[in-house]
Order: structure tokens, then C-alpha cells, then sequence
């Protein structure tokens, strides 16, 4: 183990400087936006009264789940000792924090007031969820910076097991938390299921392993750096495995809800009239995100395949950007039922109508630009990235 | 740990939040519920309302929802459109699906005794008053819209735009949720909320649900109330006759 040699890349490419540059333009256009949105109020975005949380949380909580399952890699070596993702620790780490890290520039800047961001850290109610997860989210940037730092510094990596416990235990509970902002919102029909919190967190096992595996390909390849089947094919098997889980997670809770007279409503609007949401959900969510990345990882055509490893990881990165749209918007779009058993003809009700704006996309796009910028900076200032992964390299150790 | 705050420590938490954000935007200073009565807010009374939609005209509705507008100055907005208007109160007409009875009623913050809205705020903006009466302490919130996803009644709005030519007793601001106050600032002086006022019948009546001598507790008596949404148990302080 100890001979794994960590290694920073180098980064003085032009392509290095030109991704550098193209991500920080996407920074930009998201400051920009925050900018425009909080300069005039947020009546220039397609919020409302009755959307009022909008495409910068879907790519926020999206950042914030995928964080979370960013870990995994880290945990499994710890937790359970796989030898095999030892080297992959550190990586896995950084990835983690810097989704993190773009989730909440996302959730923060859409706030209606972003300067009061002080008041959000100083003032607790301890009865909140939200208010938990601030906490939660804080906390996560502590516990892994510290395993990360157990991790390189040489004569403390014997500690790095135990912080490595501690970072998945901890990771477990925000995703909890994160999940449970919807479980705990008894009014509208969509949320309010305790299922919602064990289903975000195998959605972040595969929203952030996707992504780990696409930041592991991509360094590995543009570095000239070994990085050999033994390995990508294991994280290949694991993303299928949470794959196929999401979906599982999907089908209890819509046949869950079903079941329930009085949600068949929303899950009739969801699964069979809701006019965009239902295709988001079968198109989006369950064909191209689910089950089009499942057939590329185990198909024996596409199986082993890198492109379509990379394809299937990209796929379901915009799968569960759909997903959290169908659960966010969808479940705000569908009203509420005020009077059981009354139908109300004015007032309320109806289908609320929600179109994204520029500057929503733009801030939610920049999250996800923020946290490649922060992976990219960082494995070039840090050894982060062990100097080569074949197979005799990793296997043997 | 709801916050529930008699009014001298409410003041003195105001003022707190208030060092330095003296004056909102416009110059307004936050005196709102500094009401000349100086007897404190105790959990001894429940205020509360009660509408009987038989009595109330469609035309009452409309006359309390200008004189909500008119009292704490929304409605006015200039850029928000459809669903971002703030909307205090609002008039709605239900048909029952199996005898084809329509009700009109008007529906503002419920004003709950277990209010989901204050649960889930993280900052302690939302909040309960021993009486029972629902507000948001505009210098506390910072605009996550939390208490909008959690509330069932569709209460609250949020403000999209700059605003102008404001209230003296009631700061609003861009980027912060707002509610039906129950008009709180005239309530701390013995007056009833405005929309109360504006209805000449006895189609609303407004006051303590706990005083057994007071019109609203002998009239729930004798009537047959609902509370909408009754399943969540969130025992409002609004409660309609007649649906
Ligand atoms: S009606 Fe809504 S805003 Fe009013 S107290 Fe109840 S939950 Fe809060
Ligand atoms: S929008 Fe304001 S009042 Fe509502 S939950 Fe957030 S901080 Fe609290």
C-alpha cells in the first residue's frame, strides 16, 4: 500500500487552460445571474407563489446528494477495507467536498437574501430540518477535510480508517437530512413519505459515483496516466448495482404511494397526465437516466467499454437532474388538497405553470462548473491522484 | 421550541436584530407592534376567527381583500406577475363534487397553533405569539421559501420585487416571505382586524377563542365549525361556518 505514489498533475496544457477558463465563464455567467436575480427581486425568474423552489435547487440538491455518494469510494476502502479503492481515497474526498461546495453557492445565492447568509449560521431552530442540514452540510466540509488530511499526512494515515468511519457515518445522516426536507412536508401530497430519505440516499450513491467516475476517467486519460480495467471495471459493476437500486427505490415509492387513496391524485399526475412531468419522469428519469445506463454496464456488447461506461455516467448525471426535477417542480405543480371531496373553481388549484429562466439555469449550471473548477485547481496543487492505476500497480496491493 | 414571545421580549428581540438595520430600505423604522398598550402578550388568549360562508357575499370577500391591500399596502407590485402577486387573502369558491353546493370563502394564514411554517424555519423568523398569532420577523428571514413549501394552506407569499410607498406598521421586503398578520398592529390596540371591519354583517367574527364571554367562543358553541384540513391537526385559529 504504502508504495502507491501520489502525484500532482501538472497542468500547464492549453487544454488545462482552456477548461480552467471555459469553467470559470460558467462561474462567471452563475454570479452574474445570483447579480441579476437579487438586483430586481425574483420576479424575473419563473418562480412564484406556487413554485417557489425552482431549477436552482434542483441542480443545488442534485450538487448536494451527489456529495454525499462522492464519498463512497473513500468509504468502502475504510469501512470495509477494499484494498483495491485505497488509492482512490483521496480523490474521492476532494470530489466530495467541492460537489458540496458548488450545492451550496447554488442554494445559497438563490436565497432571497443571500447577505442575510450569517443569520442562517448564527440563528438555529433546532425544530428545523433545514436548519439541521445547515449544520450537517458544515460539519461534512470539517469531517472530510480532516480524513483527507489524515489521509496525506503520511505518519497519521493510521487514523484515516476511523475518520473514514466517521465521514460515512456522517454522510449517511446528511443524506438523511437532505431527503427528509421533502419527508417532512406533510402538506403536499407528493412528499411527506419516509421512504423520500432512504431514496435520496441511494440516489446519491449513483448521482456521485457517476460523477467520481467521470472526473477519474477524465484525469486519468488527459494526464497520460495508467489507469487500468481492474479498477474501472469494479466502479463500473457498483454503478450498475445503485443504478438498478434507484429504480427499485422509484417503483416502492410510487407503487407505495398508489396504494394510498389519497395520493393516487399526484401519482396519476406524475405517472400517467402530468403532461411534461410524466415525460420527464419516463423519458428523463427512467429510460434514459435508469435503464439505457444499465444496459450500457452490463450489456455484453457495451460491458467493459470506457466510452460507454463514461456515456452511462453521463447519462445518469442528467437522469437525476431529471429526477429531482420531477420530484421538486412536479411536486409543487400539483396543488395541494385543500377541501377532500370539494372541487375548488376559483382561488387555487390547477396545475401551476413553472418555466425556467436564463439566469435559474445559468446559476444552477455555474454550481456544477464551480465544484469541476475546485477539482481541477485542487488536483493540481495536491497530490490527490495516485501517479498510475494499473493494474499491477493496484491489484497487487 | 416553537418561538412564542410575549411582546416586551418580542420588542427586545426586534431591537436586537434591529441594531444596524434600524430602517428598513424605505426609511421605515420597525415599531410595528410598539402599540401604546403596554399589557403583554400572554398565552391567555387565542385569537381567532370565525367566517360563515353562508352569510358572507361574494361582494364581502372582495371588500376584505381590498381592505387587507388597503391596511398593510400589497397588492400594489409592479413587476410580479399571475402567481408571484402577493396574495394575504384570497377568495375562493368551492363546489361540493356530490351535491353541487358552492361555497365562497375567504382564505388568509390559519394562523395554527402548530404551525408547520414555524417548524421548519431555520432561522426562527416564523414564529408564534403566545396569543396565537403566526408572523415573520422580516429581519430574521432570509428568503429560503421553506416555510411556503410547508405550510397546506398556501398562506404565504414571497416578495419578488422592490417595493415602494410602504405601510409605516408594516415593513415588507424584496426577497422575504410575508402572511396575514390578523392585523396584529391593530389588535395590540383593542381594534379588530381590518377585513373584520370591512364586512357589515356578522358573516366574520374576529376574537378570543379561550374567553367564554366573547361572541366568537359562544357562537362555536352553538354552530357547526370546520377547520380546513382538520386531518393535520394544526388546530387553526380560522374556522368557517357553513362548508
Ligand atoms: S396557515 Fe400556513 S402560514 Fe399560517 S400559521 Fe399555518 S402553516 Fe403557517
Ligand atoms: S423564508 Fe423566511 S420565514 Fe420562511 S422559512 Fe425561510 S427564513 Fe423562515
Amino acid at each position: 500500500m504504502s508504495n502507491i505514489r501520489f502525484e500532482q498533475i501538472e497542468g500547464k496544457s492549453l487544454g488545462f487552460y482552456a477548461l480552467i477558463a471555459g469553467l470559470g465563464g460558467l462561474v462567471l455567467a452563475a454570479l452574474g445571474s445570483a447579480y441579476y436575480m437579487e438586483h430586481h427581486g425574483h420576479f424575473v425568474t419563473g418562480m412564484s407563489n406556487r413554485i417557489v423552489w425552482g431549477m436552482p435547487h434542483v441542480f443545488a440538491l442534485f450538487l448536494i446528494v451527489a456529495a454525499s455518494g462522492a464519498l463512497n469510494v473513500a468509504s468502502i476502502s475504510s469501512v470495509f477495507n477494499k484494498k483495491l479503492y485505497k488509492p482512490l481515497s483521496r480523490l474521492s474526498g476532494l470530489v466530495a467536498l467541492s460537489l458540496l461546495a458548488g450545492g451550496l453557492m447554488v442554494l445559497v445565492l438563490d436565497l432571497g437574501r443571500p447577505d442575510r447568509l450569517i443569520i442562517a449560521m448564527t440563528e438555529y431552530n433546532f425544530k428545523s430540518i433545514f436548519a439541521w442540514n445547515i449544520i450537517l452540510y458544515n460539519g461534512f466540509f470539517v469531517v472530510v477535510a480532516v480524513y483527507l488530511w489524515l489521509l496525506f499526512e503520511r505518519r497519521m494515515n493510521k487514523f484515516s480508517r476511523k475518520a473514514g468511519l466517521v465521514a460515512f457515518g456522517w454522510r449517511l445522516i446528511l443524506t438523511t437530512g437532505t431527503g427528509s426536507i421533502f419527508g417532512f412536508l406533510v402538506a403536499k401530497q407528493a412528499y411527506d413519505a419516509v421512504i423520500m430519505a432512504p431514496m435520496f440516499i441511494i440516489m446519491s450513491f449513483a448521482f456521485g459515483l457517476a460523477f467520481f467516475i467521470l472526473i477519474l476517467m477524465a484525469s486519468y486519460q488527459w494526464t497520460n496516466r495508467p489507469l487500468e480495467d481492474a479498477v474501472v471495471n469494479r466502479l463500473s459493476n457498483l454503478l450498475g448495482v445503485f443504478v438498478v437500486a434507484v429504480m427499485y427505490f422509484v417503483a416502492v415509492y410510487h407503487l407505495g404511494n398508489l396504494y394510498l387513496a389519497e395520493n393516487t391524485g399526484v401519482e396519476n399526475f406524475i405517472l400517467f397526465d402530468g403532461g411534461i412531468y410524466t415525460k420527464l419522469f419516463w423519458y428523463g428519469q427512467i429510460i434514459l437516466g435508469g435503464l439505457t445506463p444499465t444496459v450500457l454496464i452490463y450489456h455484453p456488447a457495451t460491458k467493459g467499454n470506457r466510452s460507454m461506461l463514461g456515456l452511462a455516467s453521463v447519462l445518469i448525471i442528467i437522469g437525476g437532474l431529471i429526477q429531482l426535477y420531477v420530484i421538486i417542480i412536479g411536486g409543487q405543480a400539483y396543488p395541494m388538497e385543500l377541501f377532500p371531496g370539494k372541487e375548488i373553481l376559483e382561488g387555487y388549484g390547477g396545475v401551476a405553470q413553472y418555466s425556467a429562466s436564463l439566469p435559474e439555469i445559468f446559476l444552477g449550471i455555474g454550481g456544477v462548473a464551480l465544484a469541476i473548477i475546485a477539482v481541477t485547481f485542487l488536483v493540481k496543487l495536491l497530490a490527490f491522484l495516485p501517479e498510475s492505476l494499473a493494474d499491477n500497480a493496484a491489484q497487487n496491493k | 421550541m416553537n418561538k412564542t414571545l410575549n411582546r416586551r421580549d418580542f420588542i427586545k428581540t426586534m431591537s436586537a436584530t434591529t441594531i444596524g438595520v434600524a430602517t428598513v430600505a424605505s426609511g421605515i423604522t420597525l415599531t410595528t407592534f410598539a402599540s401604546t398598550n403596554k399589557v403583554p402578550v400572554t398565552n391567555e388568549k387565542r385569537w381567532g376567527m370565525l367566517i360563515d360562508t353562508n352569510k358572507l357575499t361574494e361582494a364581502d370577500i372582495d371588500g376584505m381583500v381590498s381592505a387587507c391591500q388597503k391596511e398593510q399596502g400589497w397588492g400594489s407590485e409592479l413587476y410580479s406577475t399571475g402567481n408571484q402577486k402577493p396574495g394575504w387573502i384570497k377568495k375562493l369558491k368551492v363546489k361540493d363534487k356530490a351535491t353541487g353546493k358552492v361555497s365562497n370563502l375567504a382564505l388568509m394564514c390559519q394562523h395554527c397553533e402548530e404551525p408547520p411554517c414555524v417548524d421548519v424555519c431555520p432561522t426562527n423568523a416564523s414564529m408564534k405569539r403566545e396569543d396565537g398569532i403566526v408572523l415573520v420577523d422580516k429581519h430574521l428571514c432570509i428568503g429560503c421559501r421553506y416555510c411556503m413549501m410547508a405550510c397546506p394552506y398556501d398562506a404565504r407569499s414571497f416578495v419578488h420585487e422592490t417595493l415602494r410607498n410602504q405601510k409605516e406598521h408594516m415593513p415588507r421586503g424584496k426577497g422575504t416571505v410575508e402572511s396575514c398578520t390578523m392585523c396584529v398592529h391593530k389588535v395590540d390596540k383593542g381594534e379588530v382586524p381590518a377585513c373584520v371591519a370591512s364586512v357589515n354583517s356578522d358573516a366574520v367574527i374576529f376574537g378570543d377563542l379561550y374567553d367564554v364571554s366573547s361572541k366568537i367562543n359562544q357562537t362555536l358553541k352553538t354552530v357547526q365549525s370546520a377547520q380546513i384540513r382538520a386531518d393535520l391537526n394544526l388546530n387553526t385559529g380560522i374556522r368557517y361556518s357553513g362548508i
